[in-house]
């Protein structure tokens, strides 16, 4: 087995196993994880307190039956996955969970966890541009701040807090330079490997996760670029699994070469930047710096105008739109995004992606008559 | 001799709520600015700069009770909004590309020469507060890129912990402080703060009569039927911040007032049980759940949601913290408990028997907590409930024969529990 192939081995290892990923951490630290649940929490004060944080993105494949009792059918597909797996006791080993509550079936979520573990809540403003909204949310920050030290009876201190923050820039960087290094070697990261890599990030230290990305990009960039026969796109939406899916682009040769997808890049998009303030007010500016996201609000609607640039920068054939079934703050900013890219002439395919099917032969039909048109 | 002499409150509700499109339309035909607005939106500050104000939610409600939603909806499905955005947006969305046509092209669109929609004019400005939703976040980010118009945000943030903190009323005031400055931009003039304090006084004035109808719902029989409230809440919303709906719901006020003394009821003397109504009306099908409930002698005596217009705060606090804590405190934008308090109160002021649940397709928020709602309400006041599935614009939801066997089921319940109590 080469390096490469080592590396990501060890990822899709990670990627698929979760629990070990958490039960390795226990044993090894003795410490445990905090579940953080979409779509954006200051994870860096988790990772200040020693403990894992844990994304918590749904399930593949599950069949909805206890989540029945709770949750209409119209609520979307993730949080369909995550309240079956909460029924069933799934998350039980978390010291905590942290809600943010960007939109409707977040807030609802937020008030019914069926779990055993503390839920700690916090609320994003909405008028980003304002100095006012920093404030409200280093408050907010303070609550957690204060919540997660009395329940793992830890102190966060600001030093703790600041390496962290050096941690998580550290790793966002690095994913941003693992974007460009996927898309110039398609043949070495497909679309199945590019995402295990993100999604090797939710269970892992981050600090371990920058030293195996940075290896693995030192490993490909030795390597001599290839031309590519096949098509590049940008992908967006919450997020795109599972691994049936990507294989398709793989067999129809669709590179991603950039995305925009919530538990992907808009996880590494904003970094805390250096400069006045304390940490918790520099982590609260993150979430004002946001954009291109349907859960940060932005009455300007930069997003179609952000993938479009995308496309142009990358040489991206077209967008495609992973819209996440039942997510109605995505299916708010479609029509917009599609009358843009229609005027712009950048072409676009959307596919549902519903958590709990098995069978991706509908999918496939229109990727392949898709890519037969580009 | 004033045109509005003599009138019924009846007739003054049909009155105000032309007008109040008239004086857009008006507005509009001068030059002036018209806003589209969130129905739980501070209408304050547009009213202070003298903006006409014109609410899509209120008159989406209005194209769905007259039957005309289906054609608005097919508009705004071939623009791609999926079927599972709220109704009301959708139905709006699909006026707007309407309006938009006929503004580019000159040329009114067929769907729109044959819809009963009030006829209303684009707006120049819209102005949104996430205090009933998020979506109405995302829905007017949308109006403002689609007609590239400004659009001033108030956000109420979550209150995840009750009481309502000091520093989210704070957020809050300072967005009024800056809507306020954008107003001053837009309208190019500076804000009169002393029309802003009778607009204040005006919206309390409006607030104390609306509450003074729904008090009504306590006396036992019940003078108020309480789908009324779903009727006269097109001025709450649309004309809180203007004398029309202070005059509407006085005189309102006034003859359920008469009526009790008379011993007048609404049921005259058919009341038999009583229950509280939980969610959004079913607008297309209005008639039928009214009809369905009195045919089998139960009167609505509690909803929660004509109560989000209960936007009392004091009209002299300068600091505008109690207008922050009046518009965040709605019992949808805080936590289960809240909510739940909120909706026992009520059910005991109404003196309820049951509650009906509206599990409504369109608007998560005010869906995805009923399972949790009736289970906790249950625990404290043993009443029975029943849900059905219902969307408050979108027709085809709703299924008749649903709903009569589900309130049947209840009303069966409610029955038993007072046979058994006498
Ligand atoms: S509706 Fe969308 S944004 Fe909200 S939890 Fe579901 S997937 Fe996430
Ligand atoms: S129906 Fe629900 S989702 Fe729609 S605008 Fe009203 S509160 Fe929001």
């Amino acid at each position: 087995m080469s390096k490469v192939e080592a590396i990501l081995s060890q990822l899709k290892d990670i990627a698929a196993n979760p629990k070990k990923a958490m039960d390795d951490y226990k044993a090894e630290t003795g410490k445990g994880a905090v579940g953080i649940m979409p779509i954006y929490a200051p994870e860096e004060m988790v990772h200040a307190t020693g403990y894992l944080p844990m994304g918590i993105w749904g399930a593949q494949g599950k069949t909805i039956s206890k989540a029945r009792t709770y949750l209409p059918p119209f609520a979307c597909s993730i949080m369909q996955q995550v309240m079956e797996l909460q029924c069933e006791g799934a998350y039980d080993d978390l010291a905590a969970v942290i809600f943010s509550v960007p939109c409707d079936t977040l807030k609802c979520l937020s008030q019914k966890w069926k779990g055993t573990s503390p839920v700690i809540v916090f609320t994003h403003p909405q008028n980003r541009g304002l100095e006012a909204a920093n404030e409200f949310l280093v408050t907010e920050y303070e609550l957690i701040r204060k919540q997660l030290e009395a329940t793992l009876d830890v102190k966060i201190t600001n030093v703790a807090l600041e390496n962290s923050i050096a941690v998580y820039n550290e790793n966002r960087a690095v994913m941003r330079e693992f974007v460009k290094v996927a898309a110039e070697y398609p043949q070495v990261i497909d679309a199945v490997s590019r995402h295990a890599v993100f999604k090797a990030r939710q269970f892992m230290l981050k600090e371990k996760h920058t030293a195996l990305v940075k290896e693995l990009i030192a490993e490909v960039k030795a390597m001599p670029v290839q031309p590519w026969d096949g098509k590049k796109v940008v992908v967006t939406g919450i997020l795109l699994e599972p691994n049936e899916l990507l294989e398709i682009f793989n067999e129809f040769k669709i590179a991603i070469v950039d995305d925009d997808l919530a538990q992907e890049s808009r996880q590494i998009r904003v970094d805390v930047l250096d400069g006045e303030g304390g940490p918790l007010y520099r982590l609260a500016r993150v979430w004002q710096q946001m954009y291109g996201c349907s859960v940060a609000t932005d009455t300007k609607k930069g997003r179609g105008k952000m993938l479009i640039n995308k496309t142009i920068q990358t040489g991206a054939d077209a967008v495609i739109v992973a819209m996440m079934k039942f997510c109605d703050p995505e299916e708010w900013d479609y029509p917009v995004m599609y009358r843009e890219f229609e005027e712009k002439g950048v072409k676009s395919l959307m596919i549902e992606v519903d958590q709990e099917v098995s069978s991706f032969e509908q999918v496939k039909t229109r990727l392949q008559s898709f890519v037969e048109m580009l | 001799m004033s045109l509005t002499q003599g009138m019924k409150a009846k007739q003054l509700l049909a009155y105000y709520q032309n007008k109040a499109d008239q004086d857009a339309r008006e507005a509009k035909a001068r030059g002036d600015l018209v806003c589209w607005s969130a129905s739980v939106a501070p209408p304050e500050f547009c009213v202070t700069m003298g903006i006409a104000m014109i609410y899509p939610e209120t008159h989406a409600a209005g194209i769905g009770a007259r039957k005309g939603a289906m054609d608005m909806l097919e508009v705004a499905d071939r623009k791609g909004y999926n079927i599972d955005c709220c109704s009301y947006g959708r139905v709006n969305m699909g006026y707007m590309e309407c309006l938009k046509e006929a503004a580019i092209t000159g040329v009114k669109p067929e769907v729109l020469v044959n819809s009963p929609a009030a006829d209303v004019p684009l707006p120049d400005l819209v102005i949104t507060c996430n205090n009933i939703c998020n979506t109405l976040l995302k829905w007017y980010e949308n109006l403002a890129a689609e007609l590239d118009i400004p659009c001033i945000v108030i956000d109420v943030p979550f209150n995840h912990t009750m009481p309502i903190p000091e520093y989210a009323k704070a957020y809050i005031a300072d967005q009024f402080r800056n809507a306020i400055s954008q107003l001053e931009v837009i309208c190019g003039k500076s804000f009169d703060w002393k029309k802003f304090k009778e607009v204040r006084d005006q919206t309390q004035r409006s607030v104390y009569h609306w509450n003074r109808i729904a008090a009504m719902a306590q006396y036992k029989p019940s003078p108020l039927n309480g789908f009324d409230l779903f009727n006269y809440m097109a001025l709450i919303v649309a004309c809180r911040s203007l004398d029309y709906a202070e005059i509407t719901f006085k005189k309102f006020a006034d003859e359920l007032e008469e009526n009790l003394k008379a011993g007048i009821y609404a049921f005259k003397g058919a009341e038999k049980t009583r229950f509280q109504w939980e969610g959004i009306a079913v607008w297309p099908h209005l008639g039928h759940t009214f009809k369905a409930m009195k045919g089998l002698n139960s009167i609505m005596t509690g909803t929660a949601y004509p109560a989000l217009w209960d936007l009392h705060y004091d009209a002299d606090d300068d600091s505008m913290h109690s207008m922050a804590e009046a518009y965040t405190r709605i019992y949808i934008n805080t936590c289960l408990q809240n909510k739940v308090d909120v909706l026992l109160d009520i059910m005991e002021k109404g003196k309820v028997d049951g509650t009906i649940y509206h599990l409504n397709r369109s608007c998560k928020l005010m869906s995805f907590l009923n399972v949790e709602t009736a289970e906790v309400i249950k625990e404290k006041n043993g009443l029975p409930y029943v849900s059905f599935d219902g969307d408050q614009t979108d027709p085809r939801v709703f299924s008749p024969a649903q709903f009569d066997t589900r309130v049947q089921a209840l009303v069966e319940m409610m029955e038993a529990n007072m046979a058994e109590a006498e």
